[in-house]
């Protein structure tokens, strides 16, 4: 056995679930378990109680709630995946969503699991964050909603305190305008962790006019970057190649980029500005392939 | 700590540490020892298993997250003692096995696409083993044998459940 002992409860509700939490500091919650169990077999984590949350069923489902696209904390990755509502009301999620993990891992892996870990490379906190998505969070004074920016503060840290648990996910949906989304990632093999990946969201009007623009970067940063420059850049545009390819790089030239051994930071930035360049590329080319919604 | 499992369709009561992974439960408590140990933290594919259906890491897991499932073993997949199911039969016939280790893992994510796509592409193939790893990196084999499989299966009258 590789992990170092530890005690094990499924609490019946997320209360008592944080109350566990409160009561021992070393207690840590388990959802899918897709990072937490490689970092205690490597002894990284060694936590005295997991707490298993993945089965709550207040903590599952999909839910439209016409401004916002409302996904329970531990709702597994596939679920979403494979969910109609999420193809057609958050279509940016449906695009990232083949790019984490694998297929036997995004069985297991949950939506908040991810988002609540905050791994800088991590796919769904880079849709969160470049649509402007909020987590909500049960703590022990009670819950509140934290908007994407501000929850993940740097690699693996978040705003949630001690004894706290990430109950859903907001993705928020685009009222008007012809939505098209891209998601690129380069990876050292299928489904590795993101050197570098891109995320785009385009509303047009009908004469093809850029009404709406969101690109996120991830991978490259300590956190999810929202490259906002690039978004005010395009609105009111055509968004052709040459205003993409200029917004894409002036944006990667803003970013504050780490180095690690795997990439260095001239090599991100200028992968950012390709993979973003490309994702907004083809966010436009679906989005003008649209009708305009009735 | 109890554990309950649906073990290759029959029920298996165990008393197991909380830090004891499934595949080591399967290994060292069920003696089903086609559930391959590799890397041990979620890299390599070789202790796939299916739960409820689903491919999953065996060693991403601890038994007792696993109570109450249903587990799914290579062990399970041929039809009867010293047969092979058509799956099986397709990678021996393409050579799809190599040195053996990966191929629980790939049996297993192959049996899991062919029952949910029974015309799966190369594309749809290739996407499907993409989280297993061959170290003899005998992918062409092993797409080869999946293919070979999807076609025998759809001619035949077994559906997947005989795959």
């Amino acid at each position: 056995m590789k992990a170092a002992p530890f005690d094990y409860v499924r609490p019946a509700t997320v209360e008592a679930a944080c109350a566990r939490l409160a009561a021992d500091a070393d207690a840590v919650i388990i959802a899918g378990g897709q990072t937490l169990v490689p970092m205690m077999a490597m002894r990284l984590a060694r936590p005295s109680c997991l707490v298993d949350i993945a089965r709550l069923a207040e903590l599952q489902g999909i839910r439209d709630d016409g401004d916002a696209i409302v996904i329970g904390a531990a709702t597994r990755q596939v679920t979403a995946a494979e969910s109609a509502t999420v193809a057609a009301k958050a279509p940016l999620l449906a695009a990232a969503l083949p790019f984490v993990g694998h297929a036997a891992t995004r069985t297991r892996g949950t939506v908040g699991g991810s988002v609540a870990n905050a791994d800088p490379a991590a796919e769904i906190a880079l849709v969160l964050t470049t649509l402007r998505g909020s987590i909500m969070l049960r703590e022990p004074a009670g819950s509140r909603r934290v908007a994407a920016d501000a929850f993940f503060v740097g690699p693996m840290v978040t705003a949630a305190t001690q004894g706290s648990c990430v109950t859903a996910i907001h993705f928020p949906v685009w009222q008007t305008g012809r939505i098209g989304v891209g998601f690129e990632e380069i990876s050292a093999r299928r489904s590795d962790f993101a050197l570098v990946a891109a995320a785009a969201q385009v509303a047009l009007d009908a004469s093809g006019r850029c009404t709406a623009c969101a690109l996120g970067i991830g991978g490259a940063c300590a956190v999810p970057c929202r490259v906002d420059s690039a978004g005010e850049a395009l609105v009111g545009s055509v968004m052709s190649d040459k205003e993409i390819i200029d917004a894409a790089r002036a944006g990667a030239d803003a970013l504050d980029i780490m180095s690690s051994p795997h990439a260095s930071d001239a090599y991100r930035r200028r992968a950012a500005a390709t993979l973003g360049a490309r994702a907004l590329t083809r966010a436009r080319d679906q989005a003008a392939r649209h009708g305009l919604p009735a | 700590m109890k554990v309950e499992l649906q073990v290759n369709g029959t029920r298996r009561v165990l008393d197991v540490e909380p830090r004891m992974t499934l595949v080591d439960c399967l290994r060292e408590k069920l003696d089903l020892n086609g559930v391959h140990t590799g890397c041990e933290h979620g890299i390599c594919g070789a202790c796939t298993v299916l739960i409820d259906g689903e491919p999953a890491r065996a060693c991403l897991m601890f038994a007792v997250q696993a109570d109450g499932y249903a587990i799914t073993t290579v062990e399970s997949l041929a039809p009867a003692p010293g047969e092979l199911s058509v799956i099986q039969d397709a990678f021996c016939e393409t050579h799809g096995t190599q040195c053996g280790f990966c191929t629980p893992g790939m049996l297993l994510v192959a049996h899991a696409l062919l029952k949910r796509n029974p015309e799966p592409t190369r594309a749809d193939i290739v996407e499907a083993i993409s989280g297993n790893i061959c170290r003899c990196t005998g992918y062409g084999q092993i797409v080869e044998a999946i293919a070979l499989a999807a076609r025998r299966l759809a001619g035949s009258n077994l559906g997947t459940e005989g795959g």
